[in-house]
């Protein structure tokens, strides 16, 4: 009783912060915010008895997730432009039929499941009693999900590690020599060549051998 | 009535998903619509280790002592893989909307679309396709 209790209060609480950082016009709060977001969810993954799911996310979700986005923010505009007035509900009926045709769809199979904690449930009675009973006397790990994660399904976890990898990759080749001061010299440059060139057959040209110059 | 009281972890979660994916839809700022995703993402995360939970449960962690009831740890293995995964994707995704900012000036859904038809146009007329100046 006390579980369902406190989960009824924090997913208030989610609700709440999700209103909020519809409502909010100003890009800083709305990303601490959706940390704020973060943060009780993984509080509610303690209660649901996920507690290593509710570290990680509490690190990675709420931590790094936030560090990011205020980083970002720091090269970008801090606040939302105003949607013109005159669209008004026009502007979000698109989104609004899509979010509550596919939410009535949604909560028409969410009925039909199996009640939230049913130990007969089907999810609990196929594999997952084998990891917990034998996984203790097989591998000498106490902890299931780290047996499961690191050694079960080790091969899983090394195409998620492939996943972060290619991101990190993305991230770079994407920033690559985009800091402030290139911008504004590449901008100088750009005007230069223009300048001299007036030409646009070789314009392109001088501008690459230009960049490799810099580079 | 019993399924709105049983089931009352779900509901919630899906009108949770459906408001991330209303601001992914709705919000023109692409910073907003990148949080509206994570809102979304976390969401699911929360349908999923409801799933998981057995009512009187503990966290699956074996103890020597007693015949402990434990939760599924299936979910939470998955989930621990979504979270960081999750995390990649925005990264990803805030370096593509700082290149834009970059590029256009502006990350407003809608300017950028704009500009973009813009600069399609004139480069139409001039009948120069060649160069990609940005």
């Amino acid at each position: 009783m006390a579980v369902t209790l406190t989960n009824a209060l924090l997913l208030a609480l989610l609700v709440f912060i999700l209103v909020l950082v519809i409502r909010t016009r100003k890009l800083f709060p709305v990303v601490v915010l959706a940390g704020a977001y973060s943060l009780v969810s993984a509080a509610m993954f303690v209660n649901l008895d996920a507690v290593d799911v509710a570290f990680t996310e509490a690190a990675v979700g709420a931590g790094i997730s936030t560090v990011l986005f205020l980083a970002a923010m720091a090269y970008l505009p801090g606040t939302e432009k105003e949607p013109p007035e005159a669209k008004g509900l026009m502007h979000i009926l698109p989104a609004l039929v899509v979010c509550f045709a596919g939410g009535a769809l949604l909560i028409a199979a969410a009925v039909e499941l199996p009640a939230v904690g049913d130990p007969t449930a089907p999810a609990h009675n196929h594999v997952a009693p084998r990891y917990l009973e034998e996984s203790g006397s097989f591998l000498h790990i106490p902890n299931v999900v780290t047996t499961v994660l690191a050694s079960y399904r080790g091969f899983d976890t090394f195409g998620e590690t492939v996943v972060v990898f290619t991101a990190g990759l993305g991230v770079l080749v994407l920033l690559a020599g985009h800091t402030r001061t290139a911008m504004r010299r590449r901008k100088d440059d750009a005007g230069n060549t223009r300048k001299a060139n007036s030409g646009k057959a070789n314009s392109g040209k001088a501008n690459s051998g230009r960049g490799g110059g810099d580079a | 009535m019993t399924v709105l009281v049983e089931n009352w972890n779900y509901l919630v979660v899906i009108c949770l998903m459906m408001g991330g994916l209303f601001i992914v839809i709705s919000q023109n700022n692409l910073v907003k619509k990148l949080v509206g995703l994570a809102i979304f993402q976390t969401s699911v995360f929360l349908f999923y280790i409801s799933v998981g939970k057995i009512a009187g449960g503990t966290a699956p962690i074996l103890k020597e002592t007693g015949d402990l009831l434990y939760s599924n740890p299936l979910p939470h293995v998955l989930i621990l893989t979504a979270i960081v995964v999750g995390v990649a994707t925005t990264a990803l995704g805030l370096a593509l909307v700082l290149r834009i900012n970059a590029g256009f000036g502006s990350i407003e859904d809608d300017e950028v679309l704009a500009m973009k038809a813009e600069d399609g146009e004139v480069r139409g007329r001039r009948g120069d396709d060649t160069g990609d100046q940005a």
